[in-house]
Parts: C-alpha cells; structure tokens; sequence
C-alpha cells in the first residue's frame, strides 16, 4: 500500500506565520472549486514541492500556496473563495 | 515570526527509536498545549533543513522539549535522535498553530486518541491539565506498536497512580496477561472510551494519516460532533516534517 505523502494545515504554519500578522491556521477557508469549508489546519499539506501546497480535504484542490527564497515570498491564493479569521 | 538560536540542553532516550530533546531558546515567548514549533538545521555548506514538531513539554521559561522519532528514510531524524548531544546550536521558529490547543479554560470532557508519536502534543495536553488541576474529565487512548515503544512510560505510569485516565491499544504485541489480543482501535473500543456527545466533548486525534482519518470517522459515526473532533495527522513518515 501507497502512504498519502500529504501532511496538515500545521506544517505551512511557521511560513505562513511569517507573512499573516496573525495564526492562520486556525482560521476557515472556503474553497474555491467545491465549496467546502475547512479549517487550514485540518487541510492536506504537501511540503515536497518547492514550498507548501495546501489542498482541500473535499476535492483536493489547491487553495493556497506558498514559496520562500531569501528576500521573498510568493503567495497565490487563488483557490480560496475566502478565509475567516478570528478576530479578538 | 523569526527564527532564534537555540541550543540543544539536553536529550533523553525515550524508547530505542525517540529521543526527547530539550532546547534552550532564549526569548522563547511560552506556548500553549498542542502547538508546534519549526526546527531548522543548518549544514557547514550552507544546506537548510525545516522540519516542523509538536511541543512536548508545558510552558516553562525558555525550555521547550520536542519528542522525535527516528524515520528510517529521514534527512533530519536520524540526526535529531542519534547524533545530536548536549551543547549543539539549531535554530527555531515559533511556537505555531492555534487549532490543536487544548486551554486550562476548557471545562468539558477531553478525550485524546494518539497513534505512535501522535502521543507527543497530546501528552502536552495531560501534562497541562495535570499542572493546572483542570476538574475536566480527560482520558487518553493511546495506540501503540508493543510495550517497547510506549513514549514517557514511566511518567504515564506515575500519572495513572495519581488517578489520570490512560488506556492502551497494542497493535502488534501485547504485555504478558493482556486482556484484549493485539490489534487496531476500532469502533467497539472506541464506543467504550468515547464521551457521550452529550456531553460536548472535545476530542483530539493525533497520528499517522490513516490512523487519524479513521479515528476521526468512527467517532463521527457514532454521534460525536465533527466539529469538536479536532485532527492533526503526520506523513507517510510519521515524523511530520
């Protein structure tokens, strides 16, 4: 049997905590090709790509990614319709 | 949020394959339980390596212990588990994660299911709960290969004389006596340890991904909220890099 090579929401929080002012992945996030609505956390995250790929649990589909190199971060956003975030 | 200098301060066999590392971190913020923290390794030839880790300890100043497991195909494990001693210089980044917390203002019933190293955020969770004479009803399932491979043994044992719920799933080999044969947590198990989702308990899966996902489903099945299963699931490694 193949193991899934994905991991969760918490292994894009270090980098995502370096662009967001505050914790993303306990915020929700719609997405953009099934409507489904999860928390980042509980995503599916592949790190072996160059940076992060989060991937929605429903369909599979990319929500977010992120890339770092010295001096820059890429971020598409792109597959989520929106995000909520707790405010205090 | 940057990464600081650490330094490894200490380091503790835990079973013949993990190694709970304790670090150094000067500025260390404090963290809660369940939260993670990003380690980076740094090569004399200037190759990186990040690896992300459940915190294992409660907050105590600038001391944060991870718990790591030895993969076999790792980068960074073999490391972390084999080679690192007292006195070496890593850097980290956090703590992260604000999901898979469990907070000493929670006053419903806890229920923590771990999978192998899935035990380590969860153990967190007891230590917290135990430190702060939480009154919430809290119990631990912990999975596990065979007796060997039991993290924090000792202390578990210390904390179930003093009362703390623990129960165990052998999968491969059971101790001497054991009243159920080795195998999987499945749903008459789980049905014998859940809360009643009268309740409202708030439960907390941690483990490999099967592990994880198969959990999360059998309790949802049975009538616990999805909402309140919260979930954290490893690689294919069980490392969570």
């Amino acid at each position: 049997m193949t193991e899934p090579t994905h991991l969760d929401g918490n292994a894009a929080a270090g980098v995502l905590r370096d662009v967001f002012a505050v914790d993303i992945t306990a915020a929700v996030g719609g997405c953009d090709g099934c409507g489904a609505v999860s928390v980042l956390a509980e995503t599916r995250v592949y790190v072996d790509a160059p940076g992060a790929v989060v991937c929605c649990v429903g369909c599979g589909a990319v929500l977010l990614r992120v890339v770092t190199a010295p001096g820059r971060t890429w971020l598409d956003l792109r597959g989520l319709t929106y995000l909520q975030l707790g405010t205090p | 949020m940057s990464w600081r200098a650490a330094t490894v301060a200490g380091v503790h066999r835990e079973t013949a394959t993990a190694r709970t590392i304790a670090l150094q971190v000067p500025g260390w913020p404090g963290h809660e339980a369940g939260q993670h923290l990003d380690l980076r390794l740094t090569a004399e030839d200037g190759y990186t390596a990040t690896r992300s880790y459940s915190i294992a300890s409660v907050a105590d100043g600038e001391t944060v212990e991870v718990t790591i497991e030895r993969l076999s195909d790792g980068e960074v494990s073999p490391y972390l588990t084999e080679v690192v001693t007292g006195g070496e210089l890593v850097e980290v980044r956090g703590p992260v994660g604000g999901w898979f917390v469990w907070r000493p203002e929670q006053k419903e019933p806890v229920l923590l299911v771990g999978g192998g190293s899935g035990v380590v955020p969860l153990m967190a969770v007891v230590r917290r709960h135990h430190e702060t004479g939480s009154q919430a009803p809290l119990r631990l399932v912990y999975s596990a290969r065979d007796p060997d491979s039991v993290l924090y043994r000792d202390e578990l044992a210390g904390l179930e004389r003093d009362g703390v719920d623990i129960r165990y799933v052998f999968t491969r080999q059971t101790p001497p006596g054991w009243p159920r044969p080795a195998g999987r947590l499945d749903d008459d198990l789980l049905a014998a340890t859940a809360f009643a989702p009268e309740l409202e308990p708030t439960t907390y899966v941690c483990g490999p991904t099967g592990f994880v996902e198969g959990v999360a489903s059998l309790l949802v099945a049975a009538g616990q909220d999805p909402r309140r299963v919260r979930t954290e699931r490893f690689g294919p490694s069980g490392g969570n890099p």
